[in-house]
């Protein structure tokens, strides 16, 4: 790891300054993916500062909003009976992610901005447009098992990896970041970005901006909601396909719904035509069955990922199934 | 030091030594109690390369195994090789260095996080626990005498990761049947394939109720 100044920062102000002082200053809170790439030579930031002091770690609940500060661990937030009553969803995800000693040190903000797990992007001997602008995309015609199957570029196919965005995006989420111009709140689902012909840049998160936690709005779906993850092994590995998928049943009829993906798009991805297809159905296996199809339009395989084309609809279909009962 | 770590240096080189020049010239420009006449002979000397090493390495204080610690590290250091290489304790294993194993579980303020993956500056102040810090003087820890007794290993590298990370499991209350172990475990790879026996050694304790 090369050489870099450390400053711990006590209170957001502090943080905000420090990083504005030099370009190449990065955030670090749990460190579980900044100390993974800054080994690898994959990032390497002159100045690191170090935020996970802050008092930004709190699990609070006003005006029907769950509140979580942007450094609440993820451990924290998966056992917090506030998240498991409200939002079972987010819960089962986080407890999907990593292992219970990362989700003991990762945080909700890093969690969001974890990078690719894409192996070009990891081996700095490889091309890689996200690592390397121009060095070209090594995935589009190499090895792209793990890769995306909607929103792609061709400069860029890798999938972002996180679990816990994928839960986030389908409930709704609020992102609450801070700058030097002051906060904003940007929707979940503007939060992440597509590639196009800059996949290096993987958010709309402005340079030097903190986020300072997540917000959630109260929903139906605490009772109808289920997280699937398909992966190689049983635990501790990343998706190749999950999906979240949340509902809303009244009498055996479904008045609203959620579906969102991981490990199919460079961002977490919600499927709003599917999820309108199903309001005022029936819960029915043939009702999933048709969101599903729908959810698959415009999607695409590469030569080692098309098996995700069957994968994802027979994922969603399962998901809803558990989400509503069924099975 | 593997072959990535290497490269990464080579290739950061550059920027390192502007860094360092900047240091330097910060060093001198503030005094650190040097005239300018000691400044120039410690430059021809090229003091001011280990007057720049020694100003990258900041104060830590922590407590180790019940241990109160005052070292001085670089930033870059994790917490495994502050452990290992600077305090000795090289119980802590150190499987892959990329968080993906769990051979270097240790406990922070008594939770368990992978060591490899924290810089030691960013633990300053809190309470570590290694597999050294475990058994009471000739006493072992519960959890280490049920490794024993069901053989819950073969090479034994991975095992002070297993035992840390088991004793947190039951901690946490994850460890309420096989497959909530397997679950909570799943962060501890095992070469040798001991699962069945390390899953049997943290039932028992997990029954025999005692406090870990
Ligand atoms: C072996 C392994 C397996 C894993 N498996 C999974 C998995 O299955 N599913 C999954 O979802 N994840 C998985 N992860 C990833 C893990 O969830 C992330 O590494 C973790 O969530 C990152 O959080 P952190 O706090 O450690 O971030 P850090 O490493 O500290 O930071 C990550 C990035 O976010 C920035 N940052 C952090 N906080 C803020 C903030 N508040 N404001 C602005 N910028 C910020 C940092 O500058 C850095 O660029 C795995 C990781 C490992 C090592
Ligand atoms: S050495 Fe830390 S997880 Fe492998
Ligand atoms: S005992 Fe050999 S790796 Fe686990």
């Amino acid at each position: 790891m090369i050489q870099f100044q450390y400053t711990r920062a006590t209170e957001a102000r502090m943080a905000l300054d420090a990083i504005s002082k030099d370009q190449s200053s990065m955030f670090i809170a749990g460190g579980t993916n900044l100390v993974d790439l800054m080994k690898r030579g994959i990032v390497t930031p002159e100045r690191i500062v170090d935020i996970s002091r802050l008092p930004l770690n709190k699990i609070s609940y006003e005006g029907k909003v769950l509140k979580i500060g942007s450094l609440a661990l993820n451990s924290t937030v998966a056992e917090n009976k506030l998240v498991q009553h409200k939002h079972p969803l987010l819960a089962q995800a986080l407890n999907a992610g990593a292992s219970a000693q990362i989700r003991n040190m990762a945080t909700v903000g890093g969690n969001i901005l974890q990078r690719t797990r894409c192996h070009y992007f990891y081996d700095t001997s490889l091309p890689c447009n996200k690592r390397e602008p121009g060095t070209g995309c090594g995935a589009l015609e190499g090895f792209n098992r793990m890769h995306a199957i909607f929103g792609f570029s061709d400069k860029c196919i890798a999938v972002h990896p996180s679990d816990m965005s994928v839960a986030l995006l389908a409930l709704d989420a609020t992102v609450l970041v801070e700058g030097s111009k002051g906060q904003r709140r940007i929707p979940f689902g503007d939060f992440h970005r597509l590639p196009g012909d800059k996949p290096e840049i993987d958010t709309n998160l402005l340079p030097g901006e903190l986020i300072l936690g997540v917000e959630v709005p109260d929903n139906g779906f605490a009772k109808n909601s289920h997280y699937l993850k398909v992966r190689d092994r049983a635990s501790y590995a990343f998706a190749l396909v999950s999906v979240a998928a949340a509902l809303q049943i009244e009498k055996k009829v479904i008045k609203d719904a959620r579906i969102a993906l991981g490990g199919v798009a460079h961002k977490p991805w919600r499927l709003a035509e599917a999820e309108r297809s199903l309001i005022g159905k029936p819960v029915s296996e043939a009702s999933f069955q048709q969101a599903a199809l729908l959810a698959m339009q415009g999607a695409k395989g590469f030569k080692h990922n098309e098996f995700k084309l069957k994968l994802a609809p027979n994922s969603i279909v399962q998901a809803l199934k558990v989400a509503s009962r069924m099975v | 030091m593997d072959k990535s770590n290497l490269k990464n240096q080579q290739s950061g080189e550059p920027r390192n030594e502007s860094r360092r020049g900047f240091l330097k010239q910060s060093a001198v420009l503030t005094g650190v109690a040097l005239t300018p006449a000691v400044a120039l002979k410690a430059a021809e000397n090229q003091w001011d390369e280990k007057l720049a090493e020694a100003l990258e390495k900041i104060p830590l204080k922590l407590e180790v195994n019940g241990v109160s610690k005052s070292l001085m590290v670089e930033p870059r250091v994790t917490l495994l090789d502050l452990l290992r290489e600077q305090l000795h304790l090289t119980g802590t294993k150190k499987g892959c260095d990329y968080g993906q194993c769990g051979a270097c579980t240790v406990h922070v303020n008594g939770n368990r996080v992978l060591s490899c993956l924290t810089l030691a500056v960013m633990q300053d102040g809190q309470k570590i626990t290694t597999i050294e810090g475990l058994a009471e003087g000739e006493k072992l820890h519960p959890m280490q005498d049920a490794f024993l007794k069901h053989d819950g290993f073969q090479c034994g590298y991975c095992t002070p990761g297993q035992i840390m990370s088991a004793i947190a499991c039951i901690r946490e209350g994850h460890a309420d049947s096989a497959e909530e172990i397997r679950e909570y475990m799943s962060g501890n790879i095992c070469r040798c394939g001991a699962y069945p026996n390390i899953v049997d050694a943290i039932v028992e304790v997990k029954n025999g109720g005692k406090k870990v």
